[in-house]
């Protein structure tokens, strides 16, 4: 680089300028030049400024993206949305309808749903089938798209489908049922927790609790299991799971008595929170909730313990990723989070499953999607046998009529709402591993 | 008393990481008079190089940083080659939207399960060891190392600028190309080491501030980009003390909006509010200089 770059002659010039910024005369003319770039570089300016503010824009949109820090991340093998390919049903099968993010940001939730869902269908099949006849699942991928999840389900309700499965995203649940809804075709949702989702009409399901009972729970975790008497709140104020979430875990702990000694927020694209834990610090709480997604609960932590914070953080189920306590370390060690599904949780049900899952697809551990995938379908089925008919409304009113079917993440009773009410697992972590701690059913 | 005190130190910490972010975008400005909106996607695929040195090849912080350097600088040329040379007299919009391009393409292509994969992943321990307890306030470790190696890099700029010959090439080509050709300096070879400079720049801050956040994904540089461009505006673009000074004070007032309630919700909001101001009153930012315009 030293040789040919810059010609003798003009090696003198622009050292002179260097040397003697103000007086050279080279120094001038170069001056005079750049005040022609500055007019076009000032515009080049503006026009970034404008592009700046939109993209800006574009990120404070609420629900855009969000999906994308979400995902629990399970290990799942990833099999792209080719499992369609459905055969016209014949009489001797029942066709039920699959549509899940196969592709696109949140793919691990769809794939474990789907491994969950397959799980239980091919376990009715080999006790000899429902109603005499096979079950046959054809899946549709959504790829993680509000659009596409409404062809998706269009598509499945021209196969004639007795009942529609998905989705996790509330998002997308909320664009397929409608369509249900119209066709009088139930759908469940194996794991949306928003309250909008089943009150679109009385053929939504879902087999997950909502946040209400959730945001109970957690509180109950700050005053029962930490007897905790001040709390502080450190929520995502671009996510309505995270913000609704906030609303019921602080009304709880109110009603039992505590008291929010403090309230912070953060954007879903936020990494540094060391602004929000410091000045937490000087109200000194008992316990610190973080109902967010897990990648932001990790760094959290690790910033609370960086600048000495040693309270316990409390959460939700968007904790449930192996990546939170990569990320943290031992920065969350014997805090606690609710879920739906603990694959450690002793009960015989539970480990049966978790047995069977590792055989079918090759010792992974099912995860929470997996496990509500697996009892959405498990629902359906049961529902099946009990109308002794695969009519829509026949097939609706079984489904609302559940009550302690045993499921791998609680006995599900379905509610005169249409939500599931079961219990909830706790889950404690010891040591960087999540480990069942207990199930509650109501809040004491 | 003591909060605030720790506040300005979070904010230092937070701010370093913008100012080095800050020091590539406004380099490669300077010589180019391009804004090189690719820089916060060189800087993820830095953080990433990072971490398959570290993960995959158990390196420790310093190899994998200069393999990260070594990586990012080759894409910066690639990336100048192939999308910025040919464009080279185009207007400067149409280099612009390339720039734009070429980051969509990197962030997308980076979430492809061949390439890193959708997800965020947690990045080795590079830098462990207990925080420094200065009187009331507690200084991070990483926060050190940022803070040492933003300076160093600052003092080895401006001494790279300023007192070599390569520098002065590189003042030469800022001021105008054709005269700088037509007296013998390589202009390509210039613009492409200032690119290679200014990529492996973003691959130590990448490195850096995956160790301080402890995750990486691909999507990681949109953010950071956006708010290095903005100190590096605030500074003055072109000028690397300026780059510095943008960064520290947007990563200050950042974490004194984070700490007020609610005041996350604004902290961008105002980040961008003292862009236009700095604009309204200085359109060439606090430390830039201050050319007459001649028509």
């Amino acid at each position: 680089m030293k040789v040919d770059l810059i010609p003798q002659g003009c090696r003198r010039h622009i050292r002179r300028s260097s040397l003697t910024p103000n007086l050279s005369q080279a120094d001038s003319c170069i001056r005079s030049s750049t005040g022609t770039f500055t007019g076009s570089a000032s515009r080049a300016l503006v026009t970034a400024a404008a592009f700046l503010l939109s993209a800006a824009l574009l990120l404070a949109l609420p629900g855009c993206k969000s999906s994308e820090n979400t995902e629990p991340a399970s290990p799942a093998s990833p099999t792209p949305g080719t499992s369609t390919s459905a055969p016209v049903p014949t009489s001797d099968t029942i066709p039920i309808g699959e549509f899940c993010s196969f592709t696109g940001d949140t793919a691990t939730w769809g794939t474990a749903v789907d491994n969950g869902v397959k799980l239980a269908i091919s376990h009715a099949n080999a006790a000899g089938g429902v109603l005499g006849k096979k079950l046959d699942l054809i899946s549709k991928d959504d790829a993680s798209n509000q659009e596409q999840a409404s062809t998706a389900v269009d598509a499945l309700l021209g196969q004639n489908v007795v009942a529609v499965l998905g989705e996790v995203a509330s998002t997308r649940s909320l664009r397929g049922a409608p369509l249900c809804q119209a066709k009088q075709i139930p759908m469940i949702s194996p794991a949306s927790t928003n309250p909008a989702v089943t009150k679109v009409g009385d053929y939504i399901f879902r087999v997950c609790f909502v946040d209400e009972f959730q945001g109970k729970m957690i509180a109950a975790i700050g005053k029962d299991i930490l007897h905790a008497k001040t709390a502080a709140v450190i929520f995502d104020n671009s996510q309505d799971y995270s913000k609704g979430l906030k609303d019921f875990i602080e009304s709880g702990f109110k009603a039992g008595g505590g008291s929010i000694v403090g309230e912070r927020s953060y954007g879903s694209t936020d990494n540094d929170f060391k602004g929000q834990l410091t000045s937490i610090q000087g109200s000194n709480p008992d316990v610190i909730f973080v109902p967010g997604y897990y990648k932001q609960v990790a760094q959290i932590a690790r910033q609370a313990r960086e600048l000495g914070i040693n309270t316990p953080l409390v959460g939700g189920d968007g904790w449930d990723s192996p990546e939170l306590t990569k990320i943290a370390g031992s920065a969350l060690d014997n805090c606690y989070f609710t879920d739906h599904f603990a694959p450690t949780d002793p009960n015989p049900v539970v480990q049966g499953f978790v047995k069977d899952y590792k055989a079918a697809y090759g010792g992974m551990d099912p995860d929470a999607m997996a496990a509500l995938g697996y009892d959405a379908a498990g629902v359906v089925v049961d529902a099946i046998k009990r109308a002794k008919s695969t009519d829509g409304p026949a097939l609706r009113n079984a489904i609302a009529a559940t009550k302690d079917y045993p499921g791998v993440t609680g006995s599900i009773t379905i509610g005169p709402d249409r939500n599931a009410v079961k219990p909830i697992v706790i889950i404690k972590i010891v040591n960087g591993k999540f480990t069942f701690f207990k199930r509650f059913s109501t809040p004491s | 008393m003591n909060q605030f005190l720790q506040q300005i130190v979070n904010g230092l910490d937070h701010g370093s990481i913008y100012a080095l972010i800050a020091i590539g975008y406004t380099l490669v400005y300077g010589v180019l008079r391009l804004i090189n909106f690719a820089h916060g996607d060189v800087f993820m695929v830095g953080a990433f190089l990072g971490l398959i040195a570290g993960e995959k090849f158990h390196q420790g912080l310093w190899v994998s940083m200069v393999i990260a350097m070594i990586g990012c600088a080759a894409l910066g040329l690639v990336i100048e080659r192939f999308a910025y040379r040919p464009l080279r007299k185009a207007p400067r919009l149409a280099v612009l939207i390339t720039a734009i391009g070429v980051s969509l393409l990197l962030e997308n292509g980076g979430q492809m399960p061949q390439v890193f994969g959708p997800n965020s992943r947690a990045y080795p321990p590079f830098i462990v060891g207990p925080p420094l307890h200065l009187g009331p306030m507690i200084i991070q470790l990483s926060a050190i190392y940022i803070w040492s190696i933003t300076g160093c890099i600052s003092l080895a700029l401006w001494y790279l600028v300023m007192r070599t010959r390569l520098g002065r090439a590189m003042r030469a080509v800022q001021h105008d190309q054709e005269a700088a050709a037509l007296m013998g300096i390589n202009v390509n070879a210039i613009i492409s080491f200032t690119f290679a400079l200014g990529s492996a720049l973003a691959a130590v801050a990448g490195v850096l501030y995956a160790c301080d956040y402890g995750t990486v994904d691909p999507l990681m540089g949109l953010m950071p980009g956006l708010k290095a461009f903005v100190a590096a505006v605030l500074g003055g673009i072109g000028s690397i003390p300026g780059a510095i000074l943008g960064g520290i004070l947007l990563g200050v007032v950042e974490t004194a909006m984070a700490g007020l309630p609610g005041g996350a919700t604004y902290q961008d909001g105002i980040a961008f509010l003292i862009l236009i101001v700095v604009l309204l009153w200085r359109p060439t930012g606090l430390l830039g200089t201050g050319a007459v315009e001649k028509v």
